[in-house]
């Protein structure tokens, strides 16, 4: 009769201390990310040390003679567990099984087809779910009406659609600044509402004229103009991210300056391109120089070694 | 005549089981039902085992309300919010089976933490359940992400604006971060087919997988065995009768394989 703790005692690793220590490592390894790189690399070398102490221990006990159940007999003790209807006195002996190079051959072709044919149908649903979200994605241009509308150096709250045919669910908001001539140019600011942090729509710091509410008709449909006075920059009602009048960030967890609108002017419209990534903006107005990176997601870091993180963007 | 009348009741009680007996012989699933819900458990167990199956009918629940939901809403941004309305206002009874579901959705989550906690402080990830533990993890962030995707889909403001966050912390991990937005979303902008999008996986996707863990989860418990809480004299590890009677033993621990011969219930 086997004894049944012969089994388990035999899967069961020593009692330890080494987890603790590991653990440890890794709490301070992630505190460390947050506060501190120092103390993350001094986490990381403790889970290192203590997980490889862990380790050692695991193997080791893994390889250790096995204990010899008491009084037991000749039944393997890694084999697997034998029927219950059929106890241990009708299994035969295992033999090394004869193979047959054509059993193979069969064996390795149904194999091989079916794989072939669940290829074949994977591949395809599988690319539909995933394709269309990284293909054609193109920014759409965006007529905002006559630059007339813009009065120099005020801040216009635009709200339009970015892609009509999509609907209400592409509604996009923008704040826009004429700045004025800039060596015989019409210059603009225009600001992307999506917060640098997680994407929430920053608000102006300051009144918003509703009574003085505009709605022009364009190629994008009605696009609402509202002047506004954003004297402290602009605020998220999120997780409270601040950022000043040129978009550079001021406060709270946002980890670079808003996003900007790329813009042409064409036929004396004002017209919206896709938007790129700001890390910070030195200067302001017409003689702003902006530090400008490919658009990314909020919550990316673009400049710090941070940014080592997004080597590679999907198409915006 | 007490005789004859008992051989009546033998024929009638034949013919009720007749059907069982005839499912029986083809399936074996009666015994297979009438063996999980019989099977032995220690003698210890207390009211802190029943999360596991609290969470499960917690589950159970929003699979139908789910589906009963599914015959009103429409998920298409022009009319979610509407049709979320018209369930809530105006469809018989609509209003309880959402809020069967919008509260059973957290109700759900905690009694998934605190079964969990249970199987923590009572030590029952331990070998020969570690793969189980391992299971509930999948369980646990397959069950979170339903919750996600769900959040989305009354599609108002809290909704929008919540997911738009959530999609972002997503885009925050390292390297694989900004694809994994551009999957959820379905493209670099939130659009019309990311609605949808969180539909399917609400609905269909999630939910099976959810339906398979469960099913490998239940699996091991059964094949394992439910543990004893820690106090228990028959706690593992902590000596135990050298040849325990059956009723005890339960499934706890393996029994002399010699002993193994029929099903172990009845
Ligand atoms: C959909 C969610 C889940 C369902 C429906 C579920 C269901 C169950 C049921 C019915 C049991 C039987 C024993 C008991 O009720 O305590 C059980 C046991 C167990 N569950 Fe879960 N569970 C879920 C999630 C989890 C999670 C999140 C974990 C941990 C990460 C987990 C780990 C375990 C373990 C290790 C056992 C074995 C405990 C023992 O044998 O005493 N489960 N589960
Ligand atoms: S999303 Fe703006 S501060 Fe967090």
């Amino acid at each position: 009769m086997e004894d049944p703790r012969g089994d388990e005692q035999r899967h069961q690793p020593p009692p330890s201390l080494w987890p603790v220590g590991f653990a440890v490592g890794i709490v301070c390894l992630l505190v460390g990310l947050i506060v501190s790189w120092p103390a993350a690399a001094v986490g990381a070398a403790i889970a290192v040390v203590f997980g490889f102490l862990w380790a050692r221990d695991v193997v080791a006990a893994g390889r250790g003679p096995a204990l010899p159940g008491p009084g037991e007999p000749e039944a393997a003790p890694t084999a697997p567990a034998i029927p219950a209807h059929k106890g241990e006195a009708a299994m035969p002996e295992p033999e090394p099984a004869e193979r047959f190079p054509r059993s193979v051959f069969l064996e390795m072709s149904t194999l091989g087809l079916g794989g072939i044919i669940g290829g074949i149908v994977t591949v395809p649903a599988i690319g539909f779910a995933v394709l269309p979200a990284f293909l054609k994605q193109h920014s759409p241009e965006i007529d905002l009406g006559p630059i007339t509308d813009f009065p120099e150096g005020q801040y216009v709250v635009a709200t339009f659609l970015r892609n009509p045919s999509e609907g209400e669910i592409s509604r996009r908001t923008a704040y826009i600044r004429n700045n004025g001539m800039r060596s015989g140019t019409p210059s603009f600011t225009c600001i992307s509402n999506r917060c640098a942090h997680l994407g929430c729509p920053v608000q102006p710091g300051g009144p918003v004229f509703d009574s003085k509410k505009q709605t022009v008709k364009t190629k994008n449909g009605e696009v609402d103009l509202i002047p506004a006075l954003p004297a402290a920059g602009f605020i998220c009602p999120c997780h409270g991210g601040a950022y000043d009048q040129e978009g550079n960030r001021t406060a709270g967890p946002p980890v670079r300056a808003l996003d900007r609108y790329q813009f042409l002017i064409r036929d004396g419209h004002l017209v919206l391109l896709g938007t790129y990534s700001v890390s910070s903006v030195s200067g302001s107005g017409a003689q702003a120089k902006i530090h400008r990176y490919q658009l990314t997601g909020p919550g990316q870091h673009i400049d710090a070694p941070e940014s080592w993180l997004y080597p590679v963007q999907p198409p915006h | 005549m007490a005789r004859k009348k008992s051989d009546r009741r033998r024929q009638l009680e034949r013919a009720a089981m007749y059907p069982l007996d005839w499912l029986e012989e083809r399936s074996g699933l009666v015994g297979g039902v009438r063996y999980f819900l019989f099977r032995k458990v220690p003698g210890d167990t207390n009211w802190f085992h029943t999360l596991g199956s609290a969470t499960l009918t917690a589950f159970l629940v929003q699979l139908v309300t789910g589906v009963i939901l599914a015959m009103y809403y429409k998920p298409d941004p022009k009319s979610a919010h509407a049709s979320i309305d018209h369930i809530t206002h105006e469809v018989t009874l609509g209003w309880l089976v959402r809020g069967m579901h919008k509260w059973g959705a957290s109700v759900f989550i905690i009694l998934m933490f605190m079964h969990m906690g249970r199987v923590f402080l009572f030590g029952a990830y331990k070998y020969p359940r570690e793969l189980n533990w391992i299971i509930g993890v999948l369980l646990l962030a397959t069950g979170l992400f339903e919750g996600l995707t769900g959040y989305l889909l009354p599609f108002d403001q809290t909704a929008y604006w919540a997911t738009v966050v959530a999609i972002n912390i997503n885009g925050t991990a390292p390297f694989v971060g900004p694809f994994l937005a551009s999957l959820l979303r379905g493209g670099a902008e939130i659009g019309p087919d990311t609605l949808a999008r969180f539909y399917s996986l609400h609905m269909l996707l999630i939910p099976g997988a959810l339906l398979g863990l469960i099913t490998l989860h239940l699996y091991l418990v059964i094949r394992l065995g439910v543990t004893s809480p820690p106090w228990s004299s028959e706690a593992a590890g902590s000596g135990r009768p050298p040849e325990p009677p059956p009723a005890q033993a339960g499934l706890v621990r393996p029994r002399p394989r010699a002993a193994v011969k029929g099903r172990p219930t009845e």
